[in-house]
């Protein structure tokens, strides 16, 4: 820490001032600025003092990976470069992050999929790296079109896992996330979700720190394992290499290390809970029927809400924020007045919901729905459907369903 | 550069595990004139192996991390493979990632260490197997080329997958038997030397490691080079006797078959006009720093 406390106030070569994150995000003041969701990211990460970012064409992120390139341009970023593949740039990001830099990257749908083998490695290899996802169908026929579905896969990697719902919680969260990433009892990567098209193309207001205010930069050597630079005792790390060995102790030191990494996810949770005002936002949890989502499907949620009230049907909120570290005590609490649990979600598996199924006592009142897929909107007309076919209400008919 | 960035606390001394403080004591970090010829007389920055008896590979890696000229500033990356049975011992820091993705990392590697480090030599080395190198990474390994990366690439070329158990690899001889070559191998050892060479390495070799004065020099160039002008490659044939079904004695005696001038690994090389340039001001240099210090001992010895 001392070497932070040590630039906090001092200026960088663009003239930004190194400042304390808490001040930075919770107290500095705030400008409105009417942007797309890829130009928030650029704007995040112009006050993320980032030492590597690697990009890779891909939509819906290929907006947002470019305008780091100009931010690189410009000379906010320490070094950017095309990578030839997910694969590759998750390596490369790998490798940027063994030699102790910040670094960031995006990608989305297929290219994450290419990309799974790096994830449980940078968890395992405790690389604090940032990846943006913006959710896209990751089926065959080919799809470009929003759905949630690969945020699935990346759950059991050991890497935190955050889905934003607006462009402001994007930019926040950008920054917060270095946060809590960094933490010598976490320093894990995170994938920080949102679903592509509704969050990264569409508008929005959003309220900007100050472009002249900037996180302080990365300290490698706050690392719980040693930064790959040479430049601390490259003491040999074990007398017989793990991999091949068909012994007790070789599967109690991967065991061990297994049991490590989810614990700094659980570790992350305290810090989670601190830079982003718990796991989850919670809207009238006295009510009989609770809506649970993350992501975009968090605002259709909120819509629906407002037009069952019309019709005098009173009806919670959870936004869940963290999917890893997942808020289990937090969702069981809010949800505990509920007779009936909708999930609303924009893919055809309902992963939400089956993690959702598995936390909350008497799950028969989780109703896994409704679901869209392929890129098909969910107009809060259907999550109203939902709730008053499952409470016996007379309900619309939608077109095509030929009844 | 020196040693003292790995000294040890005089209080802790004692309990630090001996081959660190031999490492400490007696290693060539900062020695401007190591080589090969160091191994046996000092410590060496690699501890022991848990490869098989009398493997070629194992020399190779004792005078690769003997010849390297700046151990104390050199990262090294490696993959899966044989080689990731040494590297936990080797007293350089290095990098494990997947299989496959070594270029990969190094190039971000490599790119941090700039950006951390600015007008400081960080030197980054991937030594890895055929498997890796030309199979399962090969669109890594030449992108990064492409790339122009400032590191060196370096492949123990085994003709197969050793570490698996022999199956077919990609720089396997044609018609060679091996496991998933049941009918012999139906292609031509890939040319990657060449391949090298057009996707803008500027130093490449293709040898045994039957010499280790020859690997000391191929080495010491490749990192110069890649450390100031771009991409350099080395492919060393390191048999690997267990697949090809040798004795551990004969590892020598197959690298000296395989490199007569009819054969695989007859010594080829290509350099481009940047790093003949290069090497041609480092002779020059190496000769005037002998000639001073010839100087020095006549005239110590005259007083």
């Amino acid at each position: 820490m001392a070497e932070i406390k040590s630039v906090l106030g001092t200026q960088n070569k663009k003239g930004q001032t190194y400042t304390d994150p808490w001040k930075l995000l919770n107290e500095a003041p705030r400008t409105p600025s009417f942007f797309t969701g890829s130009e928030v990211i650029k704007e995040a990460i112009r006050r993320a003092t980032c030492d590597v970012m690697i990009a890779y064409p891909i939509t819906p992120q290929s907006e947002a990976a470019a305008l780091i390139g100009e931010l690189f341009a410009e000379g906010y970023v320490g070094d950017y470069f095309r990578g030839e593949s997910e694969f590759a740039v998750m390596s490369q990001c790998a490798g940027a992050a063994f030699g102790g830099a910040r670094v960031f990257t995006t990608t989305a749908g297929p290219g994450t999929m290419r990309a799974m083998e790096n994830f449980p490695m940078w968890a395992g290899a405790r690389l604090p790296i940032q990846m943006i996802v913006t959710c896209r169908g990751i089926n065959s026929p080919l799809s470009i079109q929003p759905d949630t579905l690969e945020i699935a896969y990346l759950l059991n990697t050991g890497m935190l896992v955050w889905h934003a719902e607006t462009a402001q919680d994007f930019f926040d969260w950008i920054l917060k996330g270095y946060m809590v990433s960094e933490e010598p009892e976490v320093h894990l990567p995170l994938a920080l979700c949102c679903d592509g098209f509704f969050v990264t193309h569409t508008k929005d207001v959003v309220n900007l720190t100050p472009a002249d205010m900037c996180l302080p930069p990365y300290d490698p050597y706050r690392s719980p394992v040693p930064c790959m630079d040479m430049e601390c005792p490259p003491v040999r790390m074990m007398r017989d290499p793990f991999v091949m060995k068909s012994n007790y102790i070789s599967y109690a030191t991967h065991a061990s290390w297994q049991q490590e990494i989810w614990a700094a996810v659980e570790r992350s949770r305290k810090h989670s809970i601190h830079w982003l005002n718990g796991l989850i936002d919670t809207e009238n949890t006295d009510a009989d029927i609770m809506i649970v989502a993350s992501g975009t499907a968090v605002s259709q949620g909120r819509e629906a809400i407002r037009m069952l009230e019309d019709e005098g049907v009173r009806c919670g909120l959870v936004k869940v924020k963290t999917i890893r570290p997942w808020p289990e005590e937090e969702i069981r609490e809010a949800t505990k007045n509920a007779k009936h649990i909708f999930v609303p979600e924009f893919n055809v598996t309902g992963w939400l919901a089956k993690e959702i199924r598995a936390t909350v006592p008497n799950h028969h009142r989780v109703h896994a729905g409704p679901h869209v897929c392929g890129g098909m909107t969910m107009p809060p007309e259907i999550i109203v459907s939902e709730i008053k076919t499952a409470l016996g209400m007379k309900t619309f008919s939608l077109a095509g369903r030929g009844s | 550069m020196s040693k003292e960035r790995i000294q040890i606390s005089e209080a802790l001394y004692d309990i630090m595990p001996s081959d660190y403080q031999d490492l400490v004591k007696s290693a060539t970090y900062g020695k401007d004139d190591r080589g090969w010829k160091d191994i046996g007389t000092s410590k060496e920055l690699i501890e022991q192996h848990s490869l098989c008896a009398g493997c070629p590979e194992s020399m190779a890696f004792r005078y690769i991390l003997a010849s390297l000229p700046n151990p104390e500033d050199t990262v090294m990356v490696g993959s899966t493979g044989c080689t990731s049975l040494v590297f936990p011992m080797v007293a350089v820091h290095n990098i494990h990632s997947l299989f496959g993705n070594q270029n990969a990392i190094a190039s971000g590697l490599k790119r941090a260490l700039s950006v951390r480090f600015p007008g400081r030599v960080k030197d980054v080395v991937v030594l890895a197997g055929d498997g890796a190198t030309v199979d399962i990474g090969l669109d890594m390994t030449l992108q990064a080329w492409f790339r122009q990366e400032k590191f060196t690439t370096i492949c123990f070329d085994n003709e197969l997958y050793a570490n698996t158990g022999g199956q077919e690899s990609g720089l396997m001889q044609k018609g060679f038997v091996a496991k998933m070559a049941p009918v012999g191998k139906l292609f031509d050892k890939v040319r990657l030397p060449e391949i090298a060479r057009e996707s803008g390495c500027h130093y490449v070799v293709n040898c045994t490691v039957s010499k280790p004065s020859l690997v000391e020099k191929v080495i010491r160039n490749a990192v110069h080079i890649a450390r100031e002008i771009g991409p350099t490659y080395l492919q060393l044939y390191t048999p690997c006797i267990l697949e090809i079904g040798k004795n551990s004695m004969e590892g020598l005696q197959e690298m000296r078959d395989s490199e007569k001038p009819t054969e695989r690994f007859a010594y080829k090389e290509y350099i481009s006009d940047p790093a003949k340039q290069l090497l041609a001001e480092l002779a020059a240099k190496d000769k005037e720093r002998k000639a001073a210090a010839k100087q020095l001992a006549a005239q110590a010895q005259a007083n």
